[in-house]
């Protein structure tokens, strides 16, 4: 580029002359674009870090706490984030500082512990927290309920009675693994087998009410289903056997931790998730947690309101709903665009059409929901569900939201992204290969089928991956159809039909939204809304580079042809 | 492979006509279908996109609709005893007649059916003095007889499911005993009494302007039930009138504060009973013109609005509404026309919404909505005078009866009173509200609440947002535009180009999570820095320019050109870290340690912690690509003649720029500028995370705001379906598509009308 060659270069005479040069405003424009890559980069380091970091064992701190006019308290604690505020805020906000230094620090420190304090987090002035140790022995327990316990361990009990033993960690490690594996198990009959048995009751009395709609409930037909519900219900009982056989095994065990201001607190192993020791793992035990935490956070399901454990159910909904959408928006894309650039009379009309598609990228995804919501889950689903569901009545099938509709809105919404993507495939192929097929007798949609289509197929894909990067991380239409909190189930289980296109699902976006915002702890919940920030991030940045790569390949690949 | 080498043989050709012959046609069917096909598919897949626009307008043309009612029965009054009360239940199907004997008659509303009578406990030879429509929602009314007895009575109507169907059985019942409670009021000229739980207050106009008050406490038990009545109070309103004139009416509020007393000749006169020590008095207020009287005045729903009907053909609102000081005054709000030029006769309010009807003695019979405005329907619906009308609860059904003593039913269809143009873009004076103004608050926990839906405050949030998205996004993304697409060198674009397109392919959750909870706390406690930053940056680097011209030419070749963004990297860094490290220091030196305390309180501005400042640096990121991309790609195809002869003239590559490349790129920045637009006006998740959601018409930086996308998103799930509220929100998506359609629609084509121009050169 040649127009550049006397901003860089030249060594201008005095500043007036650089100045009048036009110089300055060079580089000005050249900082707009410093400084938004900066904001890019900067932005994506920081979900990386705070994302990333949530995972890593933090070290867990034994100090006193040294207020002025009160009594110092132990603490134990982990360490978060701090941040320098000024004596005049602390002061207006209550705080009894002495007014010696005009700054403090101010970190946020986990006590954990909610059931004793009420309240896991606080902020405390890092100056006041004093005595600093990181005994070894200090423990982490992860709970079902209550977030995390932080203290010492003191006893493990087995049916009440403690336990003799040299070495109480190892101990409470094997019984700990035992319980974990009973906990599977006993997931699985819940989930699974009760589960089953559940829906098939259920489609029992659907189909009961359906035969008193349709004035066919004879006797014999009466008779049969509650024989199959009998028999449904003697499986249940033996189920309920055994689960209850493993409910007494699971809670054999229990353990004693002493937390912070020497309260002791009795937790039954099945109700501890995950126990360590951050202050005494090596660096590869710390590793190793790691890993396992972020295995954790991808594989599990959610806790807590959301504010402990894993996203899966979000990441299967995100992916499912995608799936779906694939399959509707690229059969209708690339028909209308085939439509548009090959069967349509080029003209004013198509000029109009290819206008208003356009426009429609840029219609606000609200406004997508709305309509979705509108048409398709109240006039659609209600027609439907008094069509094909009226046994299920007045609670709604399709009436309502799922991940049917979602993922039809969502089509609706990334159609034109799909169908100029097409479009631009199609034109970039020469007319010369089209005439020369033509010419060799095959018919117009030969032609397409054999010979445009496959050549415009990379176009295609970028296309798709466009609508899947976009569709991914579109939150507004979908809060209005069919995206929840908490899902109870997955629209893919073991049950006939097995994909159940009206049950409602979870979504990453939504979770970024609905944790960070509508969660009852907020403290806990930022670090976790950081991780699924970073994961959401990962996966649409990857597609789009994806998307980016074909499309240059592409351009190359055509650059030869083009006239 | 086969056949051609058949057909390439003539010899084999004859044979196999028949089979070639079916495979051409077969393959001509394939060809239709497939046109006919794709053909259906294409235009189904662009009507269906065009749909979008047809369904919400679909759903949203209701609003405006006008009222209607279809007569659906008639027949001769069943009770020729002129009525105290006319009043219809619930389900419309049974309407009460209270006579002036005492005597309470239930018959079906469609038939005239008599379907139960009952007589009110009245002591034989004591006549009545006054009437009380106590409370209509609960069906209680009560009659003051001449000996100061008071007798409250309520009307059952209990519903019982058989299997031949539902059937409602009518009764009274009397909450406070059959026996009248003695009062000990003689000579009362006007009664109203309120009802609640725990409390009976009366209110009686006795002559010369005086007005007893009376309050009774009824113990309510434990697990209900009802215990003792034991008089509470007693107090005394003076209103100094002159002897001709008469107090008519009086109306006490559910809240028992406000008094209101309508004198004969038109003037409301207001006492606030609280204190009866110091009554504070509102008003007169004049409704009634000269020589016009008041025919009827009753509370709207709600019990804040007072509606008074007088014979000049006048219907009035007024309520109290707060004064500049602590002070209160009686506010004339605004004011109906009868139906027509007769007298009004009759006057019916709806019970759950503030709507009323009125009718005349020419049978003429009006729907009007107050909050509104609106006058929904004028018609006439019977021959004759109308003596009576009463409305079901549910505003669905109406009972006419007229002079002549026919009853008329009519079904009333009356879905969105609540919207007119003026009531969704002007000023409206709700409720209580010293002056009208333009607020959204859609719904409240009770069926009194007084819908205020005004789209004024919701479309300013959405261009207060889009205004400070635009006004972040337009210098960074334009000037980054006009550098990488002429003074970068190509192997930097390499990598920026991407970067953007990473940049506009972040979710926008993310950036609004990260706006709301990491942003908006950090600029919080670094105000200054922020500020400072916006000083520094565009001092330091031309500043960073110039010297690196003085640095030795060694230092200044080993750099390629055109890689100004990677020279100025370090610098916005180090700027950057400067500027929040002076943060603190500044902000204890001059505002005092906190500079939002300090704009609270020397300024008098409030500061919200999630603001238009946030909502504009993170709206402004997700805008700038879409900027960048369109302006970029204008400049880059500036043919390179122009900017090349201009160079060769002398020009410096500065100069070059703005004279001759921008103006010619220009229509494709104004498309660029015009997309952003329409992309920041619908961005959803942003606002609805980085900002209060507060709809305030407020232009400082410091305040937040709620556009329509965030209201959406936020009261969609909660609307009931199918009602005005919905409606509306399906009106602020259908105004949201329309806009961003224009302007997407005037920038393509501004573009494509620059691709065409640049196509020539």
């Amino acid at each position: 580029m040649s127009q550049s060659t006397s901003i860089t270069r030249t060594r201008a005479g005095s500043f007036g002359e650089w100045y009048a040069s036009g110089a300055p405003w060079v580089w000005l424009t050249g900082g707009a674009v410093a400084l938004s890559g900066l904001l890019v980069v900067g932005l994506l380091t920081l979900i990386a870090i705070r994302g990333l970091g949530h995972f890593w064992p933090a070290p867990l701190v034994e100090a006193v706490y040294v207020q002025p006019d009160e009594e110092p308290y132990p603490l134990i604690a982990q360490l978060g984030y701090s941040e320098t505020v000024s004596a005049a805020r602390l002061q207006s906000a209550g705080i009894k500082v002495s007014g010696d230094a005009e700054f403090y620090e101010r970190r946020l420190v986990k006590v954990a512990n909610r059931d004793i304090y009420g309240a896991d987090f606080r902020y405390l002035l890092d100056d006041w927290i004093q005595e600093r140790t990181t005994p070894e022995d200090l423990s982490v327990f992860e709970r079902l309920e209550w977030g995390d316990l932080y203290g010492y361990l003191v006893q493990v009990s087995e049916q009440g009675t403690p336990v003799d033993t040299d070495d109480l960690w190892a101990e409470f490690q094997a019984r700990q693994n035992r319980a974990r594996d009973l906990y599977h198990d006993i997931e699985r009959i819940q989930e699974g087998a009760i589960g089953a048995i559940n829906y098939e009751l259920e489609q029992l009395r659907l189909r009961e009410r359906r035969m008193e709609l349709n004035d066919g409930a004879t006797d014999n037909a009466l008779a049969k289903i509650e024989r199959e519900r009998e028999t449904l219900d003697a499986e249940y009982a033996e189920l309920q056997q055994a689960l209850q056989s493993l409910n007494d095994q699971i809670g054999r065990d229990s353990i004693t931790v002493r937390a912070q201001n020497g309260q002791t607190v009795t937790v039954p192993l099945a109700e501890v998730v995950r126990g360590y020791r951050p202050n005494a793992m090596g660096l590869f035990a710390k590793i190793r947690f790691y890993f396992a935490k972020i295995w954790e956070f991808v594989s599990d399901e959610p806790r807590e309101a959301n504010t402990e454990g894993g996203v899966f159910p979000a990441i299967f909904g995100t992916v499912m709903m995608v799936m779906l959408m694939s399959v509707f928006v690229t059969p209708f894309g690339v028909v209308a665009a085939l439509y548009m650039r090959e069967y349509a009379k080029q003209g004013v009309v198509t000029r109009i059409i290819r206008i208003a598609v356009n426009n429609l990228a840029g219609v606000p995804s609200i406004v997508y929901g709305v309509f979705g919501l509108g048409f398709f889950v109240y006039a659609l689903g209600g027609s439907i569900d008094e069509l094909f569901f009226p046994a299920a009545l007045p609670s709604p099938t399709f009436g309502t939201g799922g991940i049917f509709w979602a993922s039809l809105t969502l089509a609706l919404l990334t159609l034109p992204v799909v169908i100029v993507s097409t479009e631009e495939g199609l034109a970039r192929i020469p007319r010369s290969l089209r005439e020369a097929s033509l010419a060799l007798g095959a018919t117009k949609a030969e032609t397409l089928w054999k010979i445009v289509l496959p050549m415009s197929s990379p176009a295609m894909m970028t296309g798709l991956i466009l609508a899947i990067a976009r569709a991914a991380g579109e939150v507004a239409p979908l809060m209005l159809v069919g995206v929840v909190k908490l899902a109870p189930s997955l629209p893919l289980d073991g049950n006939f039909p097995f994909l159940h296109l009206d049950r409602k699902f979870m979504h990453l976006g939504f979770h970024i939204y609905d944790v960070g915002f509508q969660s009852p702890n907020v403290e806990a919940a930022r670090p976790l809304v950081y991780a699924t920030a970073l994961l959401l991030v990962l996966v649409i940045v990857i597609l789009n580079l994806a998307a980016v790569r074909i499309r240059n390949r592409l351009r190359e690949r055509y650059r030869a042809l083009e006239h | 492979m086969d056949q051609t080498s058949r057909s390439a043989n003539p010899g084999m050709a004859q044979t196999d006509r028949a089979g070639s012959d079916r495979l051409i046609r077969w393959r001509y069917f394939k060809d239709r279908m497939a046109t006919v096909a794709v053909g259906i598919g294409g235009v189904g897949v662009l009507v269906a996109i065009l749909l979008i626009f047809f369904y919400l307008a679909w759903v949203v043309m209701p609003l405006f609709a006008p009222a209607s009612i279809e007569k659906v029965a008639e027949y001769p009054a069943p009770i020729s005893e002129p009525a105290l009360l006319l009043t219809v239940e619930e389900q419309a199907e049974v309407a009460t007649h209270v006579g002036t004997s005492g005597r309470v008659r239930f018959f079906d509303v469609l038939t005239g059916e008599m379907r139960g009578e009952s007589q009110l406990p009245i002591p034989d030879g004591v006549g009545l003095a006054q009437f009380d429509s106590i409370d209509p929602n609960r069906g209680l009314f009560g009659l003051l007889l001449e000996d100061g007895g008071l007798l409250v009575a309520r009307q059952e109507h209990k519903i019982r499911f058989s299997d031949a169907g539902r059937t409602i059985a009518s009764s009274l019942s009397y909450p406070y005993g059959e026996t009248p409670i003695d009062t000990g009021l003689t000579d009362v000229r006007a009664l109203d009494v309120r009802a609640s739980a725990e409390s009976l207050l009366i209110a009686a106009a006795l002559p010369n302007g005086r007005i007893e008050l009376v309050r009774y406490e009824q113990e309510v038990g434990l697990f209900g039930g009802s215990g003792e009545l034991t008089e509470d109070e007693r107090g005394t309103v003076l209103l100094e009138l002159p002897p001709e004139r008469r107090i008519e009416r009086l109306l006490l509020d559910p809240a028992e504060t406000w008094l209101h007393a309508l004198t004969d000749d038109g003037e409301v006169i207001t006492t606030n009973i609280r204190r009866l020590s110091e009554p504070d008095r509102l008003g007169p207020v004049t409704v009634a013109g000269p020589d016009a009287r008041v025919i009827d005045a009753r509370y709207l729903n709600g019990g804040i609005s007072v509606l008074v009907a007088t014979s000049d053909g006048r219907i009035s609102q007024l309520f109290p509404v707060r004064d500049a000081g602590a002070g209160w005054r009686l506010q004339k709000v605004r004011e109906f026309e009868a139906p027509g030029d007769a007298m009004i006769s009759a006057v019916d309010i709806e019970q759950r919404r503030r709507g009323f009807m009125a009718a005349d003695s020419a049978g003429r019979l009006a729907i009007y909505y107050a909050t509104s405005h609106r006058e929904l329907l004028n018609e006439t619906v019977i021959e004759g005078a109308i003596k009576d009308i009463a409305l079901a609860p549910r505003a669905d059904r109406l009972l006419v009866q007229s002079r002549e003593g026919q009853i008329s039913v009519f079904d009333v269809h009356n879905e969105h009173p609540e919207v007119s143009l003026t009531s969704l873009w002007g000023k409206v004076w709700y409720e209580s509200y010293p002056e009208p103004d333009y607020v959204w608050q859609s719904s409240s926990a009770t069926s009194d609440f007084e819908p205020k839906f005004s789209l004024m405050p919701l479309s300013f949030g959405t261009l207060k947002a889009a205004f400070y998205a635009m006004l972040f996004a337009m210098p960074l993304a334009i000037f980054g535009a006009v550098y990488t697409a002429y003074f970068m060198s190509p192997a930097l674009r390499q990598i920026v180009k991407p970067t953007i397109e990473i940049m506009e392919a972040l979710p926008t959750v993310i950036l609004g999570f990260l706006a709301g909870l990491w942003l908006a706390p950090v600029l919080e406690l670094n105000m200054p820095g922020a500020f400072l930053l916006i000083l520094f940056l565009p001092l330091a680097i031309p500043l960073a320019g110039f010297l690196w011209t003085r640095f030795p030419a060694s230092i200044r070749h080993r750099v390629p050109d055109g890689w100004v963004p990677a020279l100025l990297i370090p610098v916005v860094i180090a700027v950057t870290w400067l500027a929040f490290a002076l943060s603190r220091p500044v902000e204890a030196a001059l505002f005092g340690g906190s500079m939002p305390l300090w704009l609270n309180n020397e300024m008098g501005i409030t500061y919200d912690q999630r603001n238009a400042l946030v909502v504009g640096l993170a709206m402004g990121f997700a805008v700038i690509p879409t900027i960048f991309s369109i302006a970029e790609d204008a400049v880059f195809s500036v043919p390179k003649q122009l900017s090349q002869g201009s160079l060769a003239l002398g020009a410096t590559p500065w100069q070059t720029m703005m004279r001759v490349v921008l103006p010619t790129a220009s229509p494709g920045m104004f498309s660029a500028v015009m997309i952003g637009m329409g992309r920041a006006v619908g961005e959803t998740m942003i606002v609805l995370m980085a900002t209060g959601n507060t709809p305030i018409m407020d232009m400082s930086i410091f305040q937040g705001m709620r556009t329509l996308s965030a209201n959406i998103a936020v009261e969609m799930p909660e609307s009931e379906v199918g009602s005005t509220h919905f409606r509306l929100l399906f009106l602020a998506g259908l105004v949201l598509f329309m806009f961003t359609f224009f302007f997407n629609t005037l920038a393509e084509i501004v573009r494509q009308r620059l691709r065409r121009k640049y196509s020539t050169l």
